[in-house]
């Protein structure tokens, strides 16, 4: 049973990821790991700030141009709040101790064949698609 | 300039993700909900992003250099430990519980997405405090 199924703009906006991420590669020789960009900011390093900065501040443009386009749908999930912060804060924690999230080990470390990635990407995958089930099918109604 | 770079290549990167459906975390459960009404589109914009970094890198890296530094950063070890599991198991708990990985959750304030009004400070003290520990 297959719904909202988008397989072109799927396709296209993974193409273009995949060419934004490789400009970062060709014109700075850095991987497009937005956790790992991002976090390095956390705090910031002197001299090594400004590109993080600059990339980072790029994506809500980027998007925004996108949907200005679109004339964009509200993409809000409205969950409870504590659940919104929980997963916020999961995805902080374990994106930093993993050393990567789904554009540095997904995108850039599946593109170059990296040994961690090929373990790292099937490991949150399969925990993110058991986290769905246990309060989609297991705990209906728990949560939003 | 490399400035000028960096931020080009986020504009692409967040045009990508809202284009690719990938900044609505309805899409995103989707697909993470295998048992549900499975949609596939997060698939395709896996395979499409990552083809594409494939074949690029392998042209990119054979250059000595990148246009703007003198060499290029990328990742040398190899070891998959317990940090590498544990960090990537953890993520992925968050990622199914609200639905959103980093880039979608930096990307979508540009869309004014209320969520992240929670999710998102959430996430910058997940790594700032993953960071302190990890010293």
């Amino acid at each position: 049973m297959i719904a909202d199924f988008t397989p072109w703009s799927a396709l296209g906006g993974g193409i273009l990821i995949g060419l934004a991420a490789l400009l970062l590669l060709v014109a700075l020789g850095r991987i497009a790991g937005i956790s790992g960009i991002a976090s390095g900011l956390l705090p910031p390093r002197r001299g090594d700030a400004a590109w993080r900065l600059a990339f980072v501040l790029g994506l809500p443009m980027g998007a925004a141009l996108w949907m200005q386009g679109q004339g964009g749908p509200v993409l809000a999930s409205h969950a409870p709040s504590w659940q919104l912060a929980l997963a916020g804060l999961l995805v902080g924690v374990g994106t930093r101790i993993g050393s990567g999230c789904t554009s540095g080990h997904g995108v850039c470390g599946l593109g170059r064949l990296s040994p961690r990635s090929m373990v790292a990407v099937p490991v949150f995958m399969a925990t993110a698609m058991m986290c769905v089930y246990a309060w989609r099918h297991l705990l209906p109604g728990v949560l939003w | 300039m490399n400035r000028l770079a960096a931020w080009l290549a986020g504009l692409l990167f967040g045009a990508g993700l809202a284009w690719s459906g990938m900044a609505d975390p309805h899409k995103v459960l989707g697909f993470l909900d295998v048992a549900g009404a499975w949609d596939p589109s997060l698939l395709l914009v896996m395979a499409g992003a990552t083809l594409t970094y494939a074949i690029g890198w392998r042209l990119v890296i054979r250059r000595g250099r990148p246009w703007l530094d003198t060499r290029f950063y990328v990742p040398a070890h190899r070891r998959i430990d317990g940090r590498l599991l544990s960090g990537a198991a953890v993520f992925g708990l968050g990622w199914g519980l609200g639905g959103y990985c980093p880039g979608p959750a930096l990307a979508g304030v540009g869309l004014g997405n209320a969520d992240l009004a929670w999710l998102l400070p959430a996430m910058l003290l997940g790594w700032w405090l993953a960071g302190r520990w990890a010293r």
